[in-house]
């Protein structure tokens, strides 16, 4: 199994709470390198505030986190260093829009990591590269659909060679017809080694890529398994409860434009 | 018309203004970014103090007109030995500073959340994201409103008058004290702040389009 592996993200006993609402409620996860971790579970439970506590977009109330090593949590941590090492993906892209693709994707090289903007350029051609999209390098965001903008948000994250990849629903805000664009990226990414953690509605992704699905229900992880086990024999009622409403829906809709399609 | 040739021939004498007008406009709306910027974005992202001591600040220059905070600077900086130019420049930029924070207030508003959230993903810190990701985005959002400002601006330049520096409003008074003709030559200068404005508004749109990128709604 993957306990011989290096741990990347570990998170204790994760607190959150907005108001009076407690997103979440004591998560703790463990992901080791190269391992991707498909996180589901009903709207509102805590996925992406989970997600955002990684890289401390969103403090946690109480907890810990590590990311390679890094105690996060740490009040005297190097935080803008660590999230370096962190790469994210966000549902509605958030690319610059000032900038081009390839200016989105050499920013951060050269005013973070202060790459010289010649290296900047070749990593930054290269990475659009690797997404399909070296032929948009001078494209500005308003000018490139949903899916190449969320590809070239993807090749911005894996720019600064992260140790982790976090994707808040990189698809929800695609038009079906887009959506498949995006996840054959991110199949890519996963069997090339990526470590990733993905939070999506895309069961069959899931499916395909994850190594572990997490199941998330009211601020807690309900079930942690394979995706085997998780989708054909869920141990907990609420994980097949869910299941089988995401199912039916597929049944009536279609299934998402998953695969090549 | 009572003088009218009279008048006419003092043209190139009012002309001779347009400089100081425009030294007096430049220097204001410098200034008033200068200024104005910063106080934008201490208003947006300072803490509760440094946001509502700005915004204190502002509206209290707002509420307060023009020709009032010329007489106050003059009366004091000519207790200091300063030329009434410098009292002029120092209330109008002042002035200016007041909406042009506003309105970097607001261009700095627009942008969306997002843009300083995955600016700070890639390990931005929050004074790198403000200068390389939120700065750029809103001067560009603000050049219509900017220039409205500079139109201001440039004939605020006039009120300069009242206190005795010869930009073009103090020689066209002169002018229309030789030769009693207030109408023709009010006229005349007014049709002069027309065609600056004019001409300065449309410099500032080739620059808007010259800067602008494809943007999408925010």
């Amino acid at each position: 199994m993957a306990d011989t592996k290096q741990e990347i993200v570990r998170i204790e006993n994760l607190h959150k709470r907005y108001g009076n609402l407690e997103v979440l409620k004591g998560v703790s996860l463990s992901i080791s390198e190269g391992e991707v971790v498909v996180v589901i579970g009903p709207s509102g439970t805590g996925k992406s505030t989970m997600l955002r506590c990684i890289n401390l977009l969103t403090r946690p109330d109480a907890g810990g986190i590590w990311v390679s090593g890094v105690e996060m949590t740490n009040p005297r941590a190097d935080i803008n260093r660590a999230r370096e090492n962190i790469g994210m993906v966000f549902q509605d892209f958030n690319l610059f829009s000032h900038l081009t693709a390839l200016q989105n994707v050499t920013i951060a090289l050269t005013k973070v990591k202060g790459m010289k903007p010649e290296a900047a350029r070749a990593k930054g051609l290269e990475e659009l590269e690797q997404v399909g999209l070296a032929d948009k390098a001078n494209a500005y965001p308003a000018q490139l659909s949903g899916g190449q903008k969320q590809r070239v948000a993807i090749a911005r994250a894996l720019a600064m060679d992260p140790k982790v990849m976090l994707f808040d629903e990189p698809t929800s805000a695609l038009d079906p017809e887009l959506i498949g664009e995006v996840l054959e990226v991110m199949k890519k990414l996963a069997k090339s080694g990526m470590t990733m953690l993905v939070v999506t509605h895309e069961m069959s992704f899931a499916r395909e890529v994850a190594d572990r699905i997490i199941f998330m229900d009211g601020g807690y992880i309900v079930e942690d398994s394979p995706p085997d086990q998780l989708f054909t024999n869920p141990k907990s009622d609420r994980a097949r409860l869910f299941l089988s409403k995401i199912e039916s829906y597929h049944r009536t809709e279609g299934p998402p434009m998953g695969g090549r399609g | 018309m009572q003088n009218a040739e009279a008048v006419f021939s003092s043209l190139p004498y009012i002309g001779r203004g347009i400089p100081m007008t425009l030294i007096i406009t430049t220097i204001t709306l410098a200034f008033g970014a200068l200024i104005g910027l910063p106080l934008a974005l201490a208003r947006v992202y300072g803490n509760r103090f440094w946001a509502g001591l700005v915004n204190t600040v502002v509206q209290t220059i707002r509420s307060i007109p023009l020709i009032v905070i010329i007489f106050i600077a003059f009366s004091v900086l000519s207790d200091l030995q300063l030329p009434a130019f410098v009292a002029a420049c120092l209330s109008l930029a002042i002035r200016s500073s007041a909406y042009q924070s506003e309105l970097f207030r607001g261009a700095i508003q627009s942008i969306g959340p997002g843009q300083m959230m995955a600016a700070r993903a890639l390990g931005f810190t929050r004074i790198r994201a403000i200068f390389h990701i939120i700065i750029p985005q809103a001067l560009r959002l603000a050049i219509p409103s900017w220039s409205n400002e500079a139109a201001v601006v440039l004939k605020d330049s006039s009120l300069a008058f009242a206190v005795g520096v010869l930009e073009m409003m103090r020689r066209a008074d002169y002018v229309r004290a030789r030769t009693g003709n207030a109408i023709l030559t009010y006229a005349l200068v007014g049709i002069i702040y027309f065609l600056m404005t004019f001409i300065t508004n449309r410099l500032l749109d080739q620059l808007d389009r010259r800067l602008s990128v494809p943007m999408e709604g925010s």
